[in-house]
């Protein structure tokens, strides 16, 4: 509702955010889209022309595809389950009346701040370092071996580092989400005779179910991508390498920009995915 | 509302909690605590926590050996430059949406979130060669547009999702009042939002700052900043548990600090409004 | 002056008209007050007038030029809206003064007159709070205070005494009547309140569905309403209206009689019922009446102290001068 007048002046505002976003997303898009199709090796005779769907079919077909797959799912999936029931325990632990209640928040928010280079590095030097590391130091103390986390158990170390950093993002959500459940439904569901874990499962839970939905989908998407935490610590070995690493590797590494764009289609397709349901929830957000 | 809860409840409850902060928070604890401790205390065995001589050895070499100061100032333009351009062209467009919505205004503001979605990787080849072509490649100007555009939309949002939350009746007012639509901006949104506008800034100058994709691939020595300066860290080398623990401190501390200060704008930024 | 001129003004939505082909001349000085039931189209028309929205088709003149195509602050109108619309950042001093300051005028000028307005509207001691220090009443002053500072043309009222409480509301209908009378500047005035409409208009323009029902002095629609729905909206307790052989007999589809001209008797009278509930005020008392044929229940208006109860019969006489008649479209009847 409003004039002829605003009305321009709006689009005209908006104009410059809108032309560049979709320069920022139809250029590299179409860009790989272009080079999927191509035989291009920039160090080896650069682009030889047109391939198909060869790219694609290679991409797929190669021997560290499905793996790579596999490790992808791996950890989104065991960070997704370690974040989002870590989180629901601390953000009702944290709901709980006590004393210094703003100082424990700062301190389980912290890891949330703290660059993902560095974060690797701490975990990997100090913790899971195998002689000096103080994971090392403990296993002693218990007259245990000290394990080589990050070459004979890659995965659950990655997986982790990883939760560490995200246990944060989705306490601070859901204990968001707690505090706005009306304690007089709780006291309602009490006067009705409801034990805790009745009240938790009927009241809390139900509550949550959206807040969850959307720590799931926007860790999804980060998690998807995750980079700085593998190149830091495995460089993708021992069984790390992401299907973004891969194609890291394909583009960067190997020089095989046909390839690794073909890759970064799939990346796209799988990542939209994900989004399109993150858009519905955020959507009819935009209603009320 | 605060339940009445009987005393040792309550002990009980903050006794949980802190250990279990503390124990999230160890980690940083224990980087920060190492930093302090000469490198042959930073290995011993077993472990010193609190015990050692302090010393302030490490950050003088760490400040001399890796010119910490010029990826430190990288890392200040990179965040500041990106949330300031950022800020710039978002304000009008949040302004155009929150207040101007019209049929189509849902629909971009999706499709800006959507961007914000494209995976870095499956992108970065054809960035890397643009970047090329037109001499971006490690520079700082380069790392502001790309850290720019990947935060537009978060920015954008934020801005959107508090300006909402000014009544259109104010701005309404300030018409009748006389006012232009430059005037309206500067002297009504503007100074409303403002609580809004700087948490806006605070997290994306965060998000830009941490950003470790991009920063890693698109720089190498003129434009790095902290986050490349802490991966050179990952070779061998990093037996220097002190040192490492040192550039790890001055890395992260000036963003814990802000992040502190951010907390409650960061649930709504990064939900898109979604959860409040 | 003040004169403002709508001339087939239509306003669409997308493909709803909200506002069909609407004229209305509002003279200068002249208090106009806007009424109808939410969703009339009586704020609409408000902001029309303001330049808040583009009119879809036809013209509006102010003082008798075009003023169609001006953005509001061309206009020359000062606004209250309904919340207030204060700056929140600014005191209140600052904010009386911003229409000034956004008209380049000096200073001392601006001063002078904040102080005026401030003082007819006993401000005085508040100028240097924010509106959040402020109770809801000192706002509506502030708000009135900016418009007036102005010297409009004509002020514009946006249902500005919905969110006060009863008490206050009562108070400042008076506050703003007396300052009509003090500025004799042309206000309109939208309420969905038609006790506000009585009380305060010198004209009273009934909005329903974007259509005006009724234009005319207070006295005049409680008189000769031209309509059902007129006759409905106007007058509280509401009109009761009968329909069938007792309205036949008047040569009317419907009839309409106001409870304050039905009179009450526990011996005899034209219609027969039961009584409800009674609602005692005091200085009156409501009564519901069950039971009266084509008409249930028939509300009356009787003394304070009239002794009925619950499941009384009671025997109701219409006053027969009073008895308004409508045809089946609802139209008056001569």
């Amino acid at each position: 509702m409003a004039t002829k007048a605003s009305r321009s002046a709006a689009r005209l505002m908006m104009a410059p955010a809108v032309v560049l976003l979709l320069g920022w997303m139809l250029v590299p898009l179409i860009m790989t889209l272009w080079f999927s199709f191509r035989t291009y090796l920039p160090l080896r005779g650069g682009d030889q022309g047109w391939t198909g769907f060869d790219n694609y079919v290679r991409f797929v077909t190669s021997s560290a595809f499905w793996p790579a797959v596999q490790t992808t799912l791996i950890i989104v999936v065991g960070v997704l389950i370690i974040t989002v029931v870590l989180g629901v325990l601390l953000a009702m632990l944290l709901d709980q009346p006590m004393w210094g209640q703003g100082v424990v928040r700062i301190l389980v928010i912290a890891p949330f701040f703290v660059m993902p280079t560095v974060s690797a590095l701490v975990w990997k030097n100090m913790f899971m370092d195998p002689v000096n590391g103080l994971f090392a130091h403990l296993w002693r103390f218990f007259g245990a071996e000290p394990i080589s986390w990050l070459s004979d158990a890659a995965m659950p170390s990655i997986i982790m580092i990883v939760s560490w950093q995200w246990l944060p993002f989705a306490t601070l959500i859901l204990l968001t989400a707690i505090q706005s459940l009306d304690s007089e439904q709780l006291e309602a569901a009490e006067m009705d005779g409801a034990p805790k874990l009745k009240q938790f499962y009927y009241i809390i839970l139900p509550h949550l179910g959206r807040a969850i939905t959307i720590v799931i989908l926007i860790q999804t998407i980060f998690l998807l991508a995750i980079f700085a935490e593998i190149f830091v610590t495995t460089g993708g070995a021992f069984g790390t390498r992401t299907l973004s690493y891969l194609i890291f590797q394909r583009v960067l590494e190997s020089q095989n920009v046909g390839l690794g764009s073909a890759g970064g289609v799939y990346a796209i397709i799988l990542a939209n995915i994900v989004a399109i349901f993150l858009m519905r929830i955020v959507g009819k957000n935009l209603d009320n | 509302m605060a339940r009445a809860v009987t005393p040792r409840r309550k002990l009980i409850n903050t006794g949980a909690a802190w250990a279990v902060g503390l124990l999230i928070f160890f980690p940083i604890l224990w980087t920060i605590l190492t930093s302090f401790k000469s490198e042959a205390q930073a290995i011993a065995s077993p472990p010193i926590l609190f015990n050692f001589d302090w010393t302030l050895e490490n950050y003088g070499v760490v400040m001399e050996r890796s010119n910490y100061a010029r990826f430190l100032w990288n890392s200040i333009i990179i965040a500041g430059g990106s949330t300031i351009l950022g800020l710039i062209v978002a304000v009008p467009a949040a302004w155009s949406m929150a207040f101007v919505p019209s049929r189509r205004t849902k629909d971009i503001l999706l499709w800006m979130l959507s961007t914000k979605m494209l995976p870095a990787v499956g992108v970065l080849y054809p960035i890397y060669l643009l970047f090329i072509q037109m001499g971006l490649l490690d520079s700082r100007a380069g790392l502001v547009i790309v850290m720019m555009l990947i935060n537009l939309p978060i920015i954008i949002w934020m801005l959107y999702t508090y300006f909402r939350e000014i009544p259109v009746e104010i701005l309404e007012a300030a018409r009748m009042d006389g006012a232009t639509l430059r005037e309206e901006v500067l002297y009504i949104l503007t100074p409303m939002a403002i609580p809004g506008i700087a948490s806006t800034m605070l997290l994306n100058f965060i998000l830009a700052w941490n950003e470790a994709f991009w920063t890693l691939n698109l720089t190498a020595v003129d434009a790095a900043p902290l986050t490349a300066f802490i991966a050179s860290y990952s070779s061998p080398e990093g037996l220097f548990f002190a040192k490492l623990s040192a550039a790890s401190t001055m890395a992260i501390a000036p963003i814990l600090i802000l992040g502190w200060f951010s907390q409650k704008q960061l649930v709504r930024g990064l939900t898109f409004g979604a959860v409040k | 002056m003040g004169q403002i001129q709508l001339k087939q003004v239509t306003k669409s939505f997308g493909d709803v008209q909200v506002i069909p082909p609407l004229d209305l001349t509002i003279e200068d000085g002249e208090f106009t007050v806007f009424v109808g039931p939410s969703g009339c189209g009586k704020s609409t028309l408000l902001r029309l007038i303001a330049g808040l929205e583009d009119i879809t088709t036809g013209h509006i003149e102010i003082d008798g030029t075009d003023a169609t195509a001006l953005v509001p602050a061309k206009r020359g109108l000062a606004m209250v809206f309904q919340s207030y619309a204060l700056y929140p950042h600014m005191t209140v001093r600052k904010n009386i003064a911003f229409p000034l300051r956004m008209a380049k005028m000096d200073q001392a000028e601006i001063d002078k007159r904040v102080e005026g307005a401030a003082s007819v509207l006993n401000l005085t001691d508040y100028l240097d709070r924010r509106p959040g220090q402020l109770s809801g009443g000192q706002r509506q002053r502030v708000a009135i205070g900016r418009a007036i500072v102005r010297e409009p043309s004509a002020f514009l009222f946006d249902e500005p005494l919905s969110n006060l409480d009863a008490a206050l509301r009562v108070g400042m209908r008076m506050e703003i009547s007396e300052l009509h009378k003090k500025l004799d500047t042309t206000m309109i005035y939208v309420t969905h309140d038609q006790v506000e409409a009585m009380t305060m208009a010198d004209k009273i323009v009934v909005l329903q569905a974007g259509v005006i029902e009724q234009v005319g002095s207070p006295l005049e629609l409680y008189r000769n309403p031209r309509n059902i729905f007129v006759a409905g909206f106007i007058g509280s307790p509401r009109m009761n209206f009968i329909e069938g052989p007792e309205a036949a007999s008047h040569n009317a589809h419907t009839i309409g009689i106001r409870p304050e001209h039905i009179e009450v008797s526990t011996t005899a009278g034209h219609w027969e019922g039961t009584v409800g509930v009674a609602e005692r005020l005091g200085s009156d008392t409501f009564i519901h009446i069950h039971g009266v044929p084509g008409c249930d229940p028939m509300t009356v208006r009787a003394g304070g102290d009239v002794a009925v109860k619950h499941g009384d019969t009671v025997y109701l006489t219409p006053d027969a001068t009073q008895i308004h008649k409508f045809d089946a479209e609802g139209l008056r009847i001569a």
